[in-house]
């Protein structure tokens, strides 16, 4: 029955479309996430004022689940792509910003000093330093962003009528169709799994390695 | 000599300089003020008890922290913070984990604009070799021993030729065929570089061999006590008698250092202690099965 429908969805292309609708707007909506993340975190990072000030908001916001930005999307951005983004990103942006500025508190000074005994300074030391000694814990950070991000951009295509896996859930409901929902939930599942073990478990696997940290 | 005369002929001049740390608990004094001029190309080793404020010290030095009193000189100029003419060995080796072994040397390279980039690879390859790591340039730093790890460390900074060499205790972890190997090396580096090197280590023998004077710290908080020179000539080996008898003269003065530290009462009653804890523990002979 639920694959039944899946093929028919795949056979009429819509559901294709609304994989790499969402996925774009995902990978968009990340790259503008990792832009503020990365800015912020370091800022957090840097000063105990900052941190002690937005960092607790920041912690506020990561209790919010996804879906209740999308009201608030909605009035200021009405029924478009921008409210779908400005859901991603605030969904995500949080996890982002934290690991960076808590990666980048918990490096070892020793590294700063190393680094500032053989002339390196300034924005030298975040780049070259500071980050890298930090990434094993910001890549963490980075995966919860992704996770966050695809629950947003899901729950923000259900108030679209703009194509997306999560409109085909909303018409599934609309209609009734319980394979349809299934269906694409489990699509939903089945992407976010992949991406979040595949790519970023891979990739955090092979930081902690060459930095020599124990492999979870 | 004048005042002046020999401001002007001291590479490192200690002026007073002391250090004292704001801790939870209260002030902690780590260095008394301490006054030392160190000439260029002098070999000086400073040895002391635990915790009396060596790294501190070197660390002054580095300008990686500012004194609570006194200034260190270097060239008769303040120091107000790292400079690319001192590099520092740090007691734990702080080796990149991100970088392996060859970039990691390049890293300390960087500042040295003259370079480009296959110059700075030969000078790490030279340096690499120099330390017989040569087959360990692809490897991470986690995937080499401790000893291994020092010997990097070492190469890391003698690469951009520093006038001034601050060493923390950096050959702890090394085998004793590697260590004599090294101070060869480190003797003929000095005398070819002609630089100015301060070296700590715990290791009496050490000293003597790679010192040209010996400062020995009292307890925490520390100040130098003593000064001793060494005259054996150059290069000096670690098993040669000379250098054992002059080892020896240091860890006298060394010892009434860190007896002092200990109230023969309090030691006795740590005896007492030391019994009842083995008790506790069970260690006791024949209670065994
Ligand atoms: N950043 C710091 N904050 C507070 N106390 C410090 C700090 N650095 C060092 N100390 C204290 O200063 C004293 C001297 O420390 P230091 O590391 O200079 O000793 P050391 O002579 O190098 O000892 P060791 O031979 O064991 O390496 C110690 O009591 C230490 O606890
Ligand atoms: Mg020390």
């Amino acid at each position: 029955m639920v694959f039944d429908r899946l093929s028919e969805l795949i056979a009429d292309h819509s559901l294709p479309v609304a994989i790499a609708c969402s996925l774009k707007r995902l990978c968009l909506g990340y790259l503008i996430t990792l832009a503020v993340g990365f800015v912020t975190g370091i800022l957090l990072g840097w000063s105990n004022w900052l941190r002690d000030s937005i960092g607790t908001l920041l912690m506020g916001f990561q209790s919010l689940p996804s879906v209740a930005w999308v009201p608030l999307a909605t009035i200021w951005f009405g029924l478009s792509e921008t409210a779908i983004y400005f859901v991603i990103v605030m969904s995500s942006v949080g996890a982002v910003a934290m690991a960076v500025s808590d990666g980048i508190h918990g490096v070892n000074p020793l590294y700063v000093h190393a680094a500032r005994t053989m002339g390196v300074r300034g924005f030298g030391m975040v780049r070259r330093v500071v980050l890298p000694a930090a990434f094993p814990s910001i890549i963490t950070g980075l995966k919860l962003g992704w996770t966050f991000g695809w629950h947003g951009v899901v729950a923000a295509e259900m108030m679209q009528a703009l194509p997306g896996l999560g409109f085909l859930l909303y018409m599934g409901r609309e209609l009734a169709d319980m394979s349809q929902v299934l269906g694409i939930m489990f699509v939903v599942i089945a992407i976010g799994f992949l991406v979040e073990r595949l790519f970023f478990a891979t990739i955090e696997r092979r930081i902690r390695e060459r930095w020599g940290l124990k492999t979870k | 000599m004048t005042e002046a005369a020999v401001q002007a002929a001291a590479k490192v001049s200690l002026r007073g300089v002391s250090k004292r740390f704001e801790t939870k608990k209260g002030v902690l004094e780590a260095l008394r003020p301490t006054t030392l001029d160190i000439a260029e190309g002098e070999f000086v080793v400073f040895v002391g008890p635990s915790g009396c404020g060596k790294s501190t010290l070197l660390n002054l030095i580095a300008g990686l922290e500012q004194p609570s009193e006194g200034e260190v000189l270097i060239d008769g100029k303040r120091v107000t913070g790292p400079g690319y003419d001192r590099l520092m060995l740090f007691q734990e080796h702080a080796l990149f984990p991100w970088l392996n072994v060859l970039h990691n040397l390049e890293f300390s390279l960087k500042r040295k604009k003259n370079l480009n980039r296959r110059e700075r690879r030969e000078v790490a390859r030279y340096y690499l070799t120099l330390v017989r790591l040569e087959k360990f340039e692809n490897s991470y730093i986690h995937e080499l021993s401790g000893g291994m790890r020092q010997r990097v460390a070492l190469a890391r900074a003698l690469a951009p030729n520093p006038g001034i060499l601050l060493m923390d205790e950096p050959f702890g972890a090394l085998d004793a065929l590697t260590r004599d190997e090294l101070y060869i090396h480190l003797q003929e580096i000095w005398q070819k570089t002609k630089k100015t090197i301060i070296f700590v280590t715990h290791n009496v023998r050490e000293a003597a061999c790679l010192g040209d004077r010996v400062c020995v710290f009292s307890n925490r908080p520390g100040r130098i006590k003593s000064v001793f020179r060494i005259k054996l000539p150059r290069i000096r080996m670690m098993y040669d008698p000379a250098v054992s008898a002059e080892g020896a003269r240091v860890l006298t003065e060394l010892k009434t250092e860190v007896h002092e530290s200990v109230d023969p009462r309090k030691s006795n009653e740590k005896t007492v202690n030391h019994d009842r804890i083995l008790s506790l523990t069970g260690h006791t002979m024949g209670d065994g099965i």
